[in-house]
């Protein structure tokens, strides 16, 4: 596949991307997209949302437009801003914005993470106004009917600081996402790196014991996403335990005492 | 290499006899001394630091110790020495001479040697590693203790203090897991489902019965961890392989093949143990360990008890929070709880379903931990589990270790009920005495008085001249100009950069402007010497800055809190609360800094440990403890002055430092610069030279520290 440079607004899943369902999630989504309701997902880091968000940009033939927020995302970083060409200031539209006119699917990923006036932009279009306000321009922008709001937190490493405020919250459709169950989630594996199922399996239980570790010691357990990582190095020939150390142990932690105990962890197993 | 030369008798023997006080002690150190002598300097000096080490801390322990170790120099290698001699030196901290020497004196079961030269794994090296391996396998949360030989009572698992059975290091290491591994399987697969009390009784020799029913179980438990672990049960053949274990005789054989049989349990075992008990002893296992039915009963009944109460009260807590129309539904027959095992595969531990009714529910905050660890014990979860408590007030309290008044302890004789332990840096041994401080918080006794008022009319002028200072330091938002990246255009530096252009100089691209919001994230702990010595007008000084400080943090807004500290030996430390964390500044706060008065002495680690574990606490990207004292560490009786106190108060800080905390000292002891840098750091601390100064100083060394 070659590189390609597209408009934001023009970046459509062409190709089905492989998603499992846990529960009635596409339905529930369907019917919020359908209703012009925004939708929260919420679970821990690796375990599917933006897998399943490209899944139902796909299934609704709509451009998915993905801003990762980080804490220095300002509010003009999604709206748009005054930049100068030549000696004149020109508009540019930020992806917020360009979904708004396009009718996309914009997914703020990791919405806490963003600055706290990020949530004022957000409001009016999480509600039934729809409008996103554009102060700058002196324009009050109204949403295209196919445009839909999808952020996503982790209420896993939520502090005080980082909180979702519930003006913010009580806007949305909640989906809950977690770990799939020790089968459907050994069948995902299988299916996305290609390993035998055998192998798959104790991947699947590998992570359960680094899950169990959560909270002594560990922020976070292996996640979907890093058994997937493994298994591909596996089916590419690396020795699984190497490749647990590799793709997992090393990702989910630094300390050098709870590496060791990962490591002794994939070495009994394999 | 004259340096590198052995060390002569002679020279041997004068430090020997200065450490080991012959004079009045009157040991015979000469044949040690000739003994030693005839080593190589390294391990003489290796000898020599340990033997004055352990001396520092009893001398007969020293002298046990020299005349063991180096009659058994040629077995050991220098980190089982070394963990040999800290092991005995911690039985005397905790249990006295006696029990101390008998350490030193069973050196070989201590080390259980069967190699020269053994590198054995340490048990404190080894048990960070080892703990999260066994938190990472599935089932109750388990600790992780040292005793004498392995064996587990069911939640804590025992480890000796070195394993050195196996030749190199990293087999040692592989050994203590698989034993570890197998005192975990014992949990997890159900070994203690069983009366084993009640059927050993029906065997006229009770100890042979116990040897056979354990070989069984480890018949049954190395399947179980074949299934589970292979990667470890390869490794657990290869140890006994290496260990040269002989071929296991009949009926062994067939014993294990039926123990192997996918419904095999612990039942299988107590079957067996009829044609075991007439078969040749069972081949012991290197890792097996002891099975200690005493304790682990003991531990079950108090356990069974106290979870069944737990879930029996939590699960009524969950009735009550529900919904009250699911209540009014059946208001006559009591509420139908079931709980439904699923298990995804054979051999998991199932994930537990609760239904209410045949409603399902979510369970609970800790229910499932409950209910897996009941599970454990029983294999399913026994209805009268089930059943949530009444009405009637469940005393769950007589089922925790509880919490006594401080002020109470002391009435009694068991100094430590309560109260949090910390270590202690012994700097003659140079390793921490472990558990040494028995610290408790305690609450100042608040005094409502006109000392506020008065200090604040004293200060008035000071007062409005810091708050003018400190409201300049909040936070702000700046207006970055001429930025490559930004909001908005900087029309100035636009205009500016046409002009240049038009010239035929190059255009910048730093032709915008951002916002910049600075956040002060600052908490800060203050602590604050409430010695003896600090009576009278240093006391007052003390309270007027505390009170200045408040009113200056007030409008900066930096978290903050404020401990005294003060003790009276190892067994009394404490700290008092003057204002936590969470605490609004008000008059509750007031009334305790106007009674902060003189106490004790001034043990200074344990504060120092234990305010930064509070400090850690609290979510900043600066912490700040600043000590407020007027001397050096001190305290009656136990040695804790001079060198000692320093060098504990020196590592506490050190670990603080390793923690993210910066430490600084403010004092009013004019020799403070003698051994405050070496505590603190060069720059970390200040010395001031009048007690009145120190109210007007202490804001302002706040506001360079954090600027």
């Amino acid at each position: 596949m070659q590189a390609r440079a597209l408009k934001s607004e023009e970046y459509f899943i062409e190709t089905e991307p492989y998603y499992q369902a846990t529960g009635s999630e596409i339905t529930i989504f369907e019917a919020a997209y359908g209703n012009h309701l925004p939708v929260l997902l919420k679970g821990p880091t690796g375990c599917g949302k933006t897998r399943f968000m490209e899944y139902m940009a796909w299934r609704l033939k709509r451009p998915l437009i993905t801003v990762s927020c980080h804490d220095d995302l300002t509010a003009s970083d999604l709206v748009g801003r005054y930049l100068v060409k030549g000696g004149e200031t020109t508009w540019v539209d930020g992806p917020l914005a360009r979904a708004v006119r396009a009718g996309a699917i914009c997914y703020l990923d990791e919405i806490v993470e963003a600055r706290k006036d990020t949530m004022v932009v957000i409001h009016p279009l999480a509600d039934d106004r729809r409008a996103l306000p554009m102060e700058k321009l002196g324009v009050l922008l109204e949403a295209d009917a196919n445009f839909c709001l999808a952020v996503s937190y982790n209420p896993g490493y939520q502090s005080v600081l980082k909180d979702l405020k519930q003006s913010t919250r009580q806007r949305f459709v909640a989906l809950e996402f977690d770990y799939p169950n020790s089968d459907l989630e050994a069948k995902i594996v299988a299916r996305e790196s290609k390993v035998n199922p055998v192998l798959a399996e104790k991947l699947v239980k590998f992570a359960h014991m680094t899950r169990n570790l959560k909270g002594s010691g560990l922020e976070e357990g292996a996640s979907t996403r890093l058994l997937v990582h493994a298994g591909k190095l596996i089916a590419s020939g690396v020795e699984p335990v190497s490749a647990c150390r590799s793709a997992i142990a090393q990702a989910i932690t630094d300390d050098a005492e709870m590496l060791a105990a990962v490591q002794e962890l994939s070495s009994s197993l394999f | 290499m004259a340096d590198n030369a052995p060390l002569t008798v002679e020279q041997i023997l004068q430090p020997l006899e200065a450490w080991l006080e012959v004079e009045f002690t009157f040991l015979q150190v000469h044949e040690l001394a000739v003994a030693l002598s005839g080593r190589s300097r390294e391990e003489q000096d290796f000898f020599l630091s340990w033997i004055r080490r352990i001396a520092s801390t009893n001398i007969q322990i020293a002298y046990q110790f020299a005349v063991r170790a180096i009659a058994g120099i040629a077995h050991m290698d220098q980190r089982v020495i070394a963990a040999w001699a800290l092991h005995a030196m911690d039985t005397y901290d905790r249990g006295g001479l006696r029990p101390a020497i008998q350490v030193i004196e069973d050196v070989e079961n201590f080390v259980q040697l069967s190699h020269a030269h053994a590198a054995g794994a340490v048990f404190e090296d080894i048990s960070g590693i080892l703990l999260n391996f066994v938190h990472g396998l599935s089932g109750r949360p388990l600790k992780l203790e040292q005793s004498d030989v392995p064996y587990t009572d069911s939640e804590t698992l025992f480890l000796p203090a070195v394993i050195a059975r196996m030749e190199t290091a990293e087999d040692n290491f592989v050994l203590a897991k698989a034993m570890v591994a197998y005192q975990w399987a014992q949990t997890r697969f159900g070994s203690f489902r069983v009366d084993l009390a009640g059927t050993l009784a029906n065997y006229e020799n009770g100890e042979h019965a116990l040897w056979q029913f354990h070989g069984l179980e480890t018949l049954r438990l190395e399947a179980c961890l074949q299934q589970e672990l292979p990667g470890l049960y390869r490794e657990m053949l290869r140890l006994k392989r290496t260990l040269g274990a002989a071929e296991m005789p009949e009926p062994w054989q067939r014993f294990a093949a039926m123990l192997a049989a996918p419904d095999a349990s612990v039942m299988t075992s107590v079957s067996l143990l009829d044609a075991a008990y007439s078969a040749p002893p069972a081949l012991p296992a290197c890792y097996q360990g002891e099975l200690r039915p005493d304790a682990v009963a003991q531990c079950m009944a108090a356990r069974t008890e106290r979870e069944k109460m737990h879930l029996r009260v939590k699960l009524a807590q969950m009735l009550e929070e529900l919904p009250q129309q699911a209540q009014e539904k059946a208001p006559e027959s009591p509420p139908k709880i079931n709980v439904k095992a699923q298990q995804d595969q054979a051999n998991e531990l199932p994930s537990f379903d609760i239904t209410l009714d045949d409603v399902p529910i979510a369970p609970p905050e800790g229910v499932k931990q409950l209910l897996t660890s009941v599970y454990l014990d029983f294999g399913e979860i026994p209805p009268e589990y089930l059943v949530p408590a009444g009405d009637g007030d469940y005393d769950l309290t007589q089922f925790e270790e509880q919490a006594k008044d401080p002020n109470d302890v002391w009435q009694g004789t068991y100094h430590e009920e309560g109260a949090t332990l910390y270590p202690e840096w012994d700097h003659g041994r140079q390793h921490y005495r472990k558990n040494w401080c028995v610290m408790r918080e305690k609450d100042v006794t608040p005094v409502f008085d006109d000392f506020v008022p008065q200090t604040l009319d004293k200060y008035s002028g000071l007062i409005k001249h810091l708050r003018r200072t400190f409201e300049a330091m909040r936070d702000e938002d700046r207006l970055y100009k001429r930025q490559a990246e930004g909001d908005e255009v900087d029309i100035d530096a636009l205009v500016e950069a046409i002009a240049d252009a038009r010239d035929g100089s190059e255009m910048t691209d730093r032709l915008l402007m951002r916002m910049h919001r600075t956040e002060r994230n600052v908490a800060v702990m203050f602590m604050v010497d409430m010695s003896g010595s600090t009576k009278g007008w240093i006391n007052d000084a003390e309270r007027e800055s505390l009170i200045l400080m408040c009113e200056t943090l007030e409008t900066l807004g930096d978290r903050y809190a404020i401990y005294g500290f003060s003790g009276i030996t190892r067994k009394r430390c404490e700290l008092f609360r003057i204002k936590q964390f969470d605490e609004p500044y008000n008059d509750a706060v007031q009334a305790r800094i106007s009674g902060i008065r003189p106490q004790d002495y001034t043990r200074m680690g344990f504060a120092i440990r234990h305010l930064s574990s509070l400090l850690n606490g609290v979510e900043a990207r600066t912490k700040l403890l600043i000590t407020l004292s007027d001397g050096k560490p001190d305290d009656y009786f136990d040695g804790y002055r001079s060198a000692y106190g320093i060098e504990d108060t020196r590592q506490a800080l050190i670990e603080a430092k390793r923690q993210g905390i910066h430490p600084f000292c403010i004092t009013i002891d004019k020799e403070g610069q003698e051994y405050l840098p070496h505590m603190y750091g060069a720059v970390n601390y200040v010395v001031i030279d009048e007690v009145r100064k120190l109210p007007l100083k202490v804001a302002d060394i706040y506001r360079r520290l954090t600027t």
